[in-house]
């Protein structure tokens, strides 16, 4: 479990199954994956029943082409993720250039900005679910709960000046969820949907 | 580290009961109260240096009784950067490091990229999925691409439901798991009962799908701890639980999930066939595709025991799987009728209604009102006989849900809300029969 191979193990016999065409492998895979997918569609396009859809179409994608995943390339989750953002995206886009063709509100430039904001947040959904826990775990305390750095690193068990190291590692992490192209984020990687 | 009176006295100091101070529960926000810190950076183990000492001038200018202003080298401040755009720092580090930003482009320029990365972080927002949403994934996908190794339609219902009270123990915390959950069943026309956890219900899902498993040909969760135990469900649970020693964990979760997964793939790899195989229970036996709508249905019942016991909602299955778990009890109520029967617990029949194998008998007709319910005619006095309309004795009409709550025995035959039509020995016989289809 804790070693590097296990996770990629896994991976690859999940895509020999899904290419075998098990179906009781993709009912895995949905359970695996499926809050992550619907998260970050829901986070793109803020609506449970267009998330919904995203869902469908990325376990469509998955099941009908599991050779487009390349276990050499990085995790199963990773390309699962970079795919489900790339279909939201592409999703929101059309459903906003729709609407701005109907009724002629707001403009282009204001389309991109609100499609760049949304894969920009499906990047750090996505950061923040891959970075490594003991940095996710800073973050939850120091955000979500509150606790000062002192607490947080009592909390964790370490030296202050870990639980600060920890905090602004895991900002630097998220930051580039507002590069485009990063290494390792979603958009970008993940094979033609 | 409270009142630590100067900083270097705090460099000095830097024993773990300082970071138990500082991580007090139930302090308050960041940056408050922090004043009477004295910037405990400088005794945590990864800092080679002490933190300098306060400027001679600011020394001077400080009010008497204030605490000087710090001052802080580079290299902590950097430090400081995120705990700062968290605002997870005392007041007196905010101060510094806003004071440093005015003169130091790089910490400038990273503490605006971290400012920005914080509005970036949102709480998930909803974690439970409309467990429906699985059935029209999967469908979906098998209709675009039919699978070469197929889910037995009798184990998609164990299929669904193991992977919805699997997603309903994924948050759950020591608290959850160890919280106590009453198992109650139907014995000897009484309600039965036996005090256990939510890792304890686990175990005991674990024991009794291992009469599946070991169907399958897959091995035995219990290994020869059933070495002179009952192969009964109840037998096997406690013989797990007796054996464990120590009451069970959250640990018993991924060989349960394992389990679940491998008869759902074993099922599949053998194909439709397989179920027509015998699962032996102890003192009775199922075919394998019964015995997995009879798991799946334990699955939900026990599922709805622990929502119960951490107050969390849990929904029915989807009408389909539901009607083929009816289906199944209704399937059984006959033969548990006749047992019955031979045993002295139900009304004898009488003696002009003895009908041969294959005729019409006396009948009972099942109402099943809501999804996934239906319409039966139970034969009353053979498991041969035929129901019949023309033979209708009686008329039962009850909820879905209401009629698995008897079938769980979660509740009694008598308190059941039921409405009845005709031969009230003939009704209360078949309520009590649906109860006793329950066990532990």
């Amino acid at each position: 479990m804790a070693t590097q191979d296990a996770p990629s193990r896994w991976d690859r016999k999940m895509q020999q199954r899904l290419t075998r065409g098990e179906a009781a492998a993709l009912g895995e895979l949905y359970d695996r994956f499926a809050s992550l997918v619907h998260g970050l569609a829901h986070r793109v396009l803020e609506d449970e029943r267009a998330a919904d859809r995203i869902t469908r179409e990325v376990f469509t994608h998955v099941w009908e082409h599991p050779d487009a995943y390349d276990p050499h390339k990085g995790p199963l989750r990773t390309w699962v993720a970079a795919l489900t953002s790339r279909l939201a995206v592409q999703r929101l886009r059309a459903l906003e250039t729709a609407a701005l063709a109907q009724d002629g509100e707001g403009s282009t430039e204001d389309l991109e900005h609100k499609v760049r904001h949304a894969s920009v947040a499906a990047r750090a959904d996505y950061i923040v679910h891959a970075m490594p826990t003991p940095l996710r775990a800073a973050l939850e305390l120091a955000y979500f709960q509150r606790r000062d750095y002192r607490q947080t690193a009592a909390d964790l068990g370490v030296t202050e000046d870990e639980a600060r190291r920890r905090l602004r590692l895991g900002l630097q992490l998220l930051a580039t969820a507002h590069d485009t192209d990063t290494p390792g984020a979603p958009p970008g990687y993940g094979g033609a949907a | 580290m409270r009142s630590a009176g100067s900083p270097d006295d705090a460099a000095q100091h830097a024993d773990p009961e300082v970071h138990a101070v500082a991580g007090l529960p139930g302090s308050a926000a960041p940056g408050q109260n922090m004043a009477d810190d004295s910037y405990g950076m400088a005794e945590s183990g990864g800092m080679d240096e002490p933190v300098p000492r306060v400027s001679v001038e600011d020394s001077l200018v400080a009010p008497a009784g204030w605490e000087p202003a710090p001052v802080f080298e580079h290299r902590v401040l950097k430090s400081l950067l995120g705990a700062w755009a968290l605002a997870a720092c005392s007041a007196e580090e905010a101060l510094a490091v806003e004071e440093h930003l005015g003169g130091c482009g790089a910490c400038a320029d990273e503490a605006r990229r971290l400012r920005e990365a914080v509005g970036l972080l949102q709480r998930p927002e909803s974690l439970d999925l409309d467990p429906g949403l699985r059935t029209r994934v999967l469908a979906g996908c098998l209709d675009r691409r039919p699978p070469r190794i197929a889910v037995p339609e009798w184990a998609t219902s164990y299929d669904a439901e193991t992977a919805r009270l699997d997603a309903l123990l994924q948050d759950f915390g020591d608290a959850e798991w160890h919280a106590p959950v009453r198992l109650r069943w139907f014995e000897r026309d009484t309600t039965a009962t036996r005090r256990t956890t939510v890792a304890g219900v686990i175990a005991h899902l674990l024991a009794v799908d291992g009469l599946v498993a070991v169907a399958l040909g897959l091995s035995d969760p219990l290994g020869d701890v059933t070495d002179g135990a009952d192969a009964t469900p109840a037998g096997r649970t406690e013989a797990y639980w007796r054996a464990a020693h120590f009451p069970p964990t959250r640990s018993v979760r991924t060989p349960w999930r394992k389990q679940g997964r491998d008869i759902v793939r074993t099922a599949s790899f053998t194909g439709c066939g397989s179920g027509d195989r015998r699962v032996p229970y102890g003192d009775f036996e199922l075919r394998l595709r019964d015995a997995l709508l009879d798991r799946a249905f334990e699955c939900w019942v026990h599922a709805e025991d622990i929502a119960g016991a951490v107050d969390y909602p849990y929904t029915p299955p989807s009408p389909r799987h539901l009607n083929a778990m009816i289906k199944l009890a209704v399937r059984m109520l006959p033969h548990t009728l006749a047992a019955r029967r031979r045993a002295g617990l139900a009304s004898a029949v009488p003696h002009r209604h003895l009908v041969p194998a294959g005729e019409p008998g006396r009948s009972l007709r099942l109402e099943i009102e809501g999804n996934g319910g239906g319409e039966w005619l139970i034969p009353l006095d053979s498991p041969a006989a035929l129901g019949s309309a023309q033979h209708e004795v009686a008329h039962v009409a009850l909820d879905g849900a209401e009629f698995c709550r008897l079938a769980a025995g979660h509740v009694s035959p008598a308190e059941a809300a039921a409405g009845q039509v005709g031969d009230r020995e003939a009704i209360k016989d078949v309520l009590f029969a649906a109860a006793s289809l329950s066990r532990m």
